[in-house]
């Protein structure tokens, strides 16, 4: 209570409620447009947006409601940037918190492997997963979510070392508590600011990742389409239909939008240092 | 300074190790090959071509001589484009992507510095707070967004600009992808730099300046600007490595022949070596701009002791 209260300043309320509104017109949206995602209206092709007509934001180069293509097209794109964001916590966090804990060679070592990775091109990396292995979603959600967990494994890293020298861990370590048990129970509850900030400011960045692949056609394929496809949709077309490349990327970037300033809110709420 | 360099330098040698045998056993375990196609060849010719590229050598043997050949300098054959070598490739297409990236880079740090420093010197004003906004527009749009709708502007309603192509590296071809790769870039440079900067203007040895008299300018240019820039150095960094990875969806956008689209083409057709070789360039530049990075670090803050 006492965080949502420090964390919940004008700015961050009107864009939490923008994103909110995002995310359930994407989770139900597609229930109430009447359309499906692959519902095409020869009548209907590059149809600019018209109420009257029943297209509200017009359709595309294949007589689809562009409507229900971006609400579908959001809940991929949220879902494989919440899936992956998940994965590269679970292995950041793990990683991190046993370089920290246990320390001295052991650390030396995880953190040289660390920083070798910092070297690789990972877009690259990403791109050549999403080509070799197929174009599903799991693929794409896997690779991001791999190379995605050195920035929290650094931070996560940073903060144990320093907690671990505490007074309330050397107690439960006088106590004989296992090493596990004392990170789990006593060192990553604290972490749980930092982990909150990073997540939010992870999932934007995978929603670009991702939405970078489906624009170079290495994402999800037809009838899926994520916000990145759309784009690359719309931009094949923006000299004749410009609305099927305007709308999907008002979607993308709104979205993108909110969820960095609820990320800096939040880190200036946990960390108001880096303000 | 010069030990740390050198340790930094042989650090990259285990990384592109690391780098190339994982691509390597990537693109082997991948289903498909080069020479697969709607039109399967005959299994004696397919057997004969790869027996030709030693690709039905076991893989340790394959890696090995990969290896050997990479030292040397060879990048191996193109096993898709007749007459081509993985190095021919790289070397048409490589040129192309750096222009490009350094161009980028130069715009936004011109950009980017000067609306950060004045920003910082006039906090709140009209101008820092519109220059604030439009940074923040720029973070936020993508460049593969930001680029289709500059197209939209710029060359189909004004028809004043090219829609794509290189057009022999004109500057014409060049302002729309360049805009599009320094937005953002110099948005963040804007707003990293105007924080950093009302803290150091901040600091006692500011006051002290201010109090011996020394000149506004000299304020400015000497005594504020160089500690402000050391949080802006550790920035570019993975800065330029974005610039040169996000020229990827850029060189698409624009249909221009750099070494990204090298490399999916590449990665598509199942090029092993043209694959391998982009990715060798590209760890390369990547560890080389680190090592830029740590050096300009150095020399911007002295506090920073190397061994």
């Amino acid at each position: 209570m006492q965080v949502y209260r420090g964390v919940s300043t004008p700015r961050m309320r009107i864009y939490g409620t923008i994103l909110l509104a995002i995310v359930l017109a994407c989770a139900f949206g597609p229930y109430f447009t009447g359309y499906g995602i692959n519902e095409i209206h020869w009548d209907y092709v590059d149809h600019p947006p018209s109420f009257s007509e029943g297209f509200p934001l017009g359709t595309d180069s294949n007589g689809r409601d562009l409507l229900t293509r971006i609400l579908h097209g959001g809940r991929i794109s949220l879902t494989v940037a919440l899936a992956a964001t998940l994965v590269s916590l679970m292995i950041g966090v793990m990683y991190g918190a046993i370089s920290g804990y246990i320390g001295g060679i052991t650390d030396e070592v995880m953190m040289r492997v660390v920083d070798m990775l910092y070297c690789l091109p990972f877009i690259f990396f990403v791109i050549l997963l999403a080509v070799l292995f197929g174009r599903s979603v799991v693929v794409v959600f896997i690779a991001i979510g791999a190379v995605e967990w050195l920035d929290i494994a650094r931070i996560v890293r940073g903060q144990v070392l320093s907690l671990k020298h505490k007074e309330f861990v050397d107690s439960a370590r006088v106590l004989g508590v296992p090493a596990g048990k004392i990170v789990r129970r006593h060192i990553l509850p604290n972490l749980a600011g930092i982990i909150i900030v990073y997540t939010t400011l992870t999932v934007p960045r995978i929603i670009l990742l991702e939405s970078a692949l489906g624009y170079l056609g290495l994402g999800v394929q037809e009838p899926m389409a994520s916000w990145g496809v759309l784009v690359a949709d719309g931009a094949r077309v923006m000299d004749t239909a410009p609305w099927i490349l305007f709308f999907p990327a008002a979607a993308l970037t709104l979205t993108v939008f909110c969820l960095n300033v609820l990320g800096d809110g939040l880190r200036d709420y946990f960390d108001p240092k880096t303000k | 300074m010069l030990r740390h360099m050198l340790r930094r330098s042989l650090f990259a040698i285990p990384t592109l190790f690391g780098v190339i045998t994982l691509s390597f056993l990537l693109m082997r375990i991948a289903p498909g090959g080069p020479f697969t196609s709607e039109r399967p060849l005959l299994p004696t010719v397919q057997a004969a071509i790869e027996a030709k590229y030693g690709l039905n050598d076991p893989i340790y043997i394959q890696l090995i001589n990969y290896w050997a050949g990479l030292i040397q300098g060879d990048l191996g054959p193109s096993l898709v484009k007749r007459g081509w070598t993985a190095s021919s490739l790289i070397e048409a297409g490589l040129p192309v992507s750096l222009e490009l990236g350094m161009w980028a880079i130069l715009v936004s740090l011109i950009v980017g510095i000067p609306a950060g420093a004045y920003s910082a010197l006039h906090p709140g004003s009209l101008v820092d707070r519109s220059l604030m906004s439009v940074s923040v527009v720029g973070i936020a749009v993508p460049n593969f967004v930001l680029a289709p709708v500059l197209v939209y502007i710029f060359s189909i309603t004004f028809s004043l600009l090219p829609v794509g192509g290189w057009g022999g590296g004109s500057y014409a071809n060049k302002i729309l992808p360049v805009a599009s790769l320094s937005l953002p870039l110099a948005g963040y440079l804007a707003r990293l730099l105007r924080s950093s900067m009302i803290e150091v203007l901040a600091a006692d040895f500011i006051r002290t300046a201010i109090a011996k008299g020394v000149s506004i300018h000299r304020i400015l240019f000497v005594h504020a600007l160089k500690p402000s820039l050391i949080p802006v150095a550790s920035f570019m960094g993975p800065a330029m490595a974005g610039v040169l990875t996000g020229s990827v969806v850029i060189e698409r956008v624009f249909a221009i022949p750099g070494i990204g689209t090298t490399f999916i083409d590449g990665a598509v057709n199942r090029d092993y070596f043209v694959v391998l070789g982009a990715l060798v360039v590209y760890a390369t530049l990547l560890i080389v701009l680190n090592l830029v990075v740590d050096l300009a670090y150095a020399v911007l803050d002295p506090r920073v002791q190397m061994d």
